[in-house]
Order: structure tokens, then sequence, then C-alpha cells
């Protein structure tokens, strides 16, 4: 875990991470800032509860891996990463510029903490099989989280790595789908129907549970269970999440797939974001 | 070939008939000398001080030698099911974790079903993944659902890919080591099954990126890679009966190809150049080579034998050969005719 701000709670986390991808959406003036700011609470249980990592050694061998499928979800990452100590503050004012750190769309090759290169969708899980498989080779203890969407699941390899996480009984995998229902061409459940999820997963040999991704306590103890249960199947935590979650003008906007926000709009998303916590 | 499945064949009873022998059809002759499964038994050999291989398939072990690997490594084994995107990226997976994965499935799923797999998750990175795949081009009558006959087009435009399409039985014995040594994926044309054995005739050894000459003449180089090589030896071979010398250059590195050498030999005033391969003529060994030497201002005569542009018909492998001009027969009468013009 990161070294600094140990007193800080779930909620400061969740909330600094908002902040830094309001801060690089701004650099943009657009993008997954919605997806962002919905996620924001499973990424900062993941990184300042559950995964064990350390924050200048990101290859260090002991670490859970955390494989990022959505590469579009890299603005959403790397505002944790920040908040991590993995990357520097200051780095955010380069977000998708050139020969920048921190391109739109997530690569292994360009960023400390990014496992994986996603953005073709659907390779996330199935690449988790391979490292998941080959800790188990190591005999290590860590594990692999695979962050991955709703959308996602329309990708006929996500149910091929499915069956093979069942089947493997990779009980050092967790998954976590951020189900916020929303893809590029829609409300995800008018493009293909994805639920039931629960019975699906639960068939494929899963430990699965199903939480409302942006209630910090339910997700501390879904990562938990996920954590510690002793069964020998890969674990699956499914998260209903909010898109824009914590910038209630933003939330009301039913194309927020790719948000466009004019410049005088940011400033007053943060003052939403900063009021909202003060609650 | 136009079909019309309405119209019924002409049947006679007494025809003598070529067994289709389909999926397991070997490309060596009868009285050919073979070794069985070379690339199952090196692979054992390299992993016995290489802890780091590992072999996955896709319900593919048996029909692409890895059961070899399997049942002497058990615990080095991943069935991965019929699941080539998982295949791929499982592999990629582990090799990111610091292991060599050994990932074999055909040719046609490899490059047709999960090429996006081997370009982003594997060749984007670099990762050390061996995809190693059975039937390449034309070497099953199973028809285009198993015939990767564009293989090599679909992989050549991918940057970090080491393309290998060996000849024979030793040079897949000797490519393997080299492959699992070389850093970086690598895509090999497997043959498999009883193999023919060529090349320990010539001394040959395998090197990554090298083409070698075979056999040298003056009057034609022939350039080829994988089976091709064996069948423009034969054709060398017959070709002498004409007073014809034929030079044989075999290319098993299809990328990174072995330019000097090519330019070197192509570049001899008064030799046709004829690039033969068992692919199609679109994006293979041969125009890779044709750009090359046009780059470089080399323009000899020059001539392709590969599959044509089309979807290819099912049926008995020596059958299919002969017919679209890859048999050794079919590919000296057509070398005949192109020099006597």
């Amino acid at each position: 875990m990161t070294s600094a701000g140990h007193n800080l709670s779930l909620a400061d986390r969740a909330y600094h991470i908002r902040r830094h991808a309001l801060k690089m959406g701004e650099v943009q003036g657009q993008g997954y800032i919605a997806q962002a700011l919905g996620v924001a609470d499973v990424l900062a249980v993941s990184y300042f509860h559950a995964m064990n990592y350390q924050p200048d050694n990101p290859e260090w061998e002991e670490r859970d891996r955390f494989l990022l499928s959505i590469g579009h979800y890299a603005i959403a990452l790397y505002a944790a990463l920040i908040e991590a100590g993995i990357i520097p503050e200051e780095e955010y004012i380069t977000y998708g510029g050139d020969d920048s750190r921190l391109p739109m769309s997530g690569m292994a090759a360009y960023t400390p903490g990014m496992e994986i290169t996603g953005g073709s969708l659907g390779q996330g899980l199935p690449l988790a099989i391979g490292v998941s498989l080959a800790l188990k080779r190591k005999q290590s203890q860590s594990f692999c989280y695979c962050l991955f969407s709703d959308g996602e699941l329309d990708e006929g390899s996500v149910w091929e790595a499915a069956m093979s996480a069942g089947s493997y009984g990779l009980d050092n995998l967790i998954a976590i789908v951020d189900v916020n229902n929303m893809q590029a061409d829609g409300p995800s459940k008018g493009i293909l129907n994805f639920e039931p999820l629960v019975p699906k997963f639960e068939a494929f040999n899963w430990h699965t549970q199903r939480v409302d991704g942006n209630d910090i306590d339910a997700l501390v103890k879904a990562f938990d269970a996920a954590r510690h249960t002793t069964e020998k199947k890969p674990r699956i935590i499914i998260c209903d999440t909010k898109m824009a979650k914590g910038v209630d003008f933003l939330e009301a906007r039913e194309r927020n797939h790719f948000l466009r926000v004019e410049a005088d709009e940011w400033a007053k998303a943060l003052d939403v974001l900063e009021a909202g916590r003060a609650k | 070939m136009k079909r019309n499945k309405y119209t019924r064949p002409v049947i006679d009873p007494n025809a003598s008939r070529l067994k289709t022998s389909a999926m397991i059809a070997s490309i060596a002759g009868s009285d050919q000398r073979t070794k069985p499964a070379p690339f199952g038994h090196a692979l054992v050999e390299v992993a016995k001080h290489r802890p780091d291989i590992v072999g996955l398939t896709a319900d593919l072990a048996k029909y692409t030698d890895l059961h070899v690997f399997r049942d002497a490594y058990p615990d080095r084994f991943y069935q991965m099911g019929m699941a080539e995107q998982l295949l791929m990226a499982t592999a990629a997976g582990m090799a990111r974790e610091g292991f060599t994965p050994f990932a074999t499935t055909y040719a046609v799923f490899a490059s047709r079903r999960a090429y996006d797999f081997i370009c982003l998750a594997i060749a984007e990175e670099a990762l050390n993944v061996k995809i190693v795949c059975a039937l390449p081009g034309l070497t099953t009558g199973y028809g285009p659902s198993h015939q990767a006959t564009e293989d090599i087009a679909i992989f050549r435009g991918l940057p970090n890919l080491t393309i290998i399409d060996p000849c024979d039985a030793l040079e897949i014995e000797q490519a393997v080591p080299a492959m699992a040594d070389h850093k970086g994926p690598v895509y090999m044309r497997l043959l498999r099954g009883n193999v023919p054995l060529i090349l320990d005739e010539y001394g040959y050894q395998f090197e990554l990126g090298k083409a070698k000459l075979l056999r040298d003449g003056p009057d034609v180089l022939i350039i080829s890679s994988g089976f091709m090589t064996m069948r423009a030896l034969e054709a060398a071979t017959a070709l002498e009966k004409d007073r014809v010398k034929a030079a044989v250059l075999h290319v098993p590195t299809i990328k990174p190809l072995d330019v000097a050498t090519i330019r070197r030999e192509a570049a001899k005033t008064g030799r046709m150049v004829i690039v033969a391969e068992n692919h199609t003529i679109v994006g293979g060994l041969g125009e890779a080579v044709a750009a090359d030497l046009l780059r470089n201002g080399i323009t000899p005569n020059f001539r392709q034998i590969a599959l044509p542009d089309e979807f290819l018909d099912a049926g008995a492998l020596p059958t299919l050969h002969d017919r679209y001009g890859i048999s050794t027969e079919a590919m000296t009468k057509r070398v005949k005719q192109w020099l006597s013009r």
C-alpha cells in the first residue's frame, strides 16, 4: 500500500480519485469522465483496502496484479495510480497529450502500474487467466484482479475465459465487472441483454457477489469475502455503479459514454464534488 | 473451379481412389524417409533445461504433436479448450509473468479467429509467446475451413512477429530450440505427424533469420520456404534431365527476411528467379521477395509458384497439389515452360 496518507478514509481516497480524473478530463475537455466517476469507489477499495503493492516499485514480484481490460477507463486508473503514489500528481496535465505516459487508452508500455494493454475489449479476462495460472505455477500468494465492463460481456472471449477460470478453479483471480449500464451505442441492456449475471457466473463455477459499486462499506465486505473465501473457485464482484457518480449535472446527462464538458463546467463539477463530500 | 452442387458427378466404380485422409494427411511420399512428431520431441528436449517453457493448446494437442510434451510434462501442459482467443491471451498472460509458452492450434484458427489477441496481447508488447500451427497452406483436403492459405499474408503485417516456415523434420527439430532462445513472439507453420526428412542430406543447420543456398546452378534460382523447398529440390533434380541447372535458396524465416542473401543470389545475372511457396500468391514470400528486389533495383525475370487467389477445393492432397501447381511434377513442368519461352 501507499506510504502516504495512512489516515485517509476510503471515502477520501474515492473523492481524490474523482478529483484527479476531473482534472485530467479538463485537460482534454472531454472523455470517459462518467466511467471514472462511477468506478472511483471500486478503485478506492481496490487500491487502498484490498491490494498489496509498493508505489515506488510497480513491478514488485509479490504485488497483486490489476489488469484493466477497459482501456478507455485509463483516466480512472491513472487517477487511482496518482492517488496511490505510483504516478506523480503533476503529470495529470499531460493526459492524452503527445509523448505523455498517460494516453487516452491504457497501454502497458506507457504507464507504470498499467499491467496490460486494454482497449480491444474482451481481452482482459482471458489475459487474467494466463496471469493467474502463471502465479499459481510460481506458487505466488498474489491475487490477479481484472476490471472489465458490462458492455464487454457482449464479447465471446469473456465467456471463454469465464468457463476456463471456473474449470481451472482459479481461486487467485478476482474479477470485477463495472455494471454502469452504458456503452457506446446507449444503455447496455438495450444493446444485448446480459442479465441475469449472478446465476450466469454461478453456473460457470464462480464465487459470485453483486453489490452497489458506489457503496464503500458494501465493497469492502465484498472484497474481503472474495479474498478470504476458501472455495476453490474464481471470484467475481459484480458492481452496479452510477455513471458520473458524485457530479449531479453530469449524472443527469442521458448519453454519457463519452462526455463533452464545457470549459466553465469543470470548476462547477469540482465544486459539486466538494459539496457532496461535505455532506 | 466452378462448382454446382446439383450436378451429379460421373461415377466410375472401377476408378482408383486417393484417400482424402484429410486432417492427418501427410505430405510425405510413400517411399520417403520421415520422422514422427518432430516438434513434440524437440520441445520435450528443450524443456528439459528450460523450466520456463509451458505448452498450451486449444483441443489440438494430438493434431499438433504437442501430446508428446503433454505426456512428458503433464504439469506444464495447459488445455484451454476449443477457444483460440483464450489460448492466445492465456499464453500472453503467462509470458507476462516470465514463462515461455508454446501455444498450438491450426493455422486457420490462429490467423483468422485469434488475430486480434495475437496482435494486441502478444505482438504489441513483443511477448515471448511461440505460436505453433499445424495445417499451413494446402496441407489438408478439408477445404477452406482448414486450409490456411493466407496465414502468412495475415501475419506479415504484424510488427515484432517472427515467422518461420520450416521444410522438414530436421529443420523443425533445429527451429524449436532457436525459437525458445529468441526473445519475442514467433509464429511457426508446423508440419506434423510423419514429417519428411530431407535436409540432413545437405548438412543443413537452421539459423533464425537466415536463408540457405541448398544447391547452386546458373540457369534458374528457385527461392522457396516450407515443404516447397522439398519440392524445389525434387524439381531441380528432374530439371537436370533437361540440362537445366537450378539453384535452390531455402528461406525458412519469412520475417525478418534475409534480404542480403536473397538480393545477392537474385542479382546474379542470367537467372530467372522463381519463388515457390505453399501459400496464396497474395502477400506471401513471393511478394515479399519481389518488393524487396524492386525496391533495390534488382529486376530479374520473376515468376511465382503459389496457390491461386481462390478458396481451394476439398479432396485428396496429391490431387490438389497437382491441381494447384505445387506438386513436384506440376512445378517442374511450369519451370520448363517458363525457361523455354
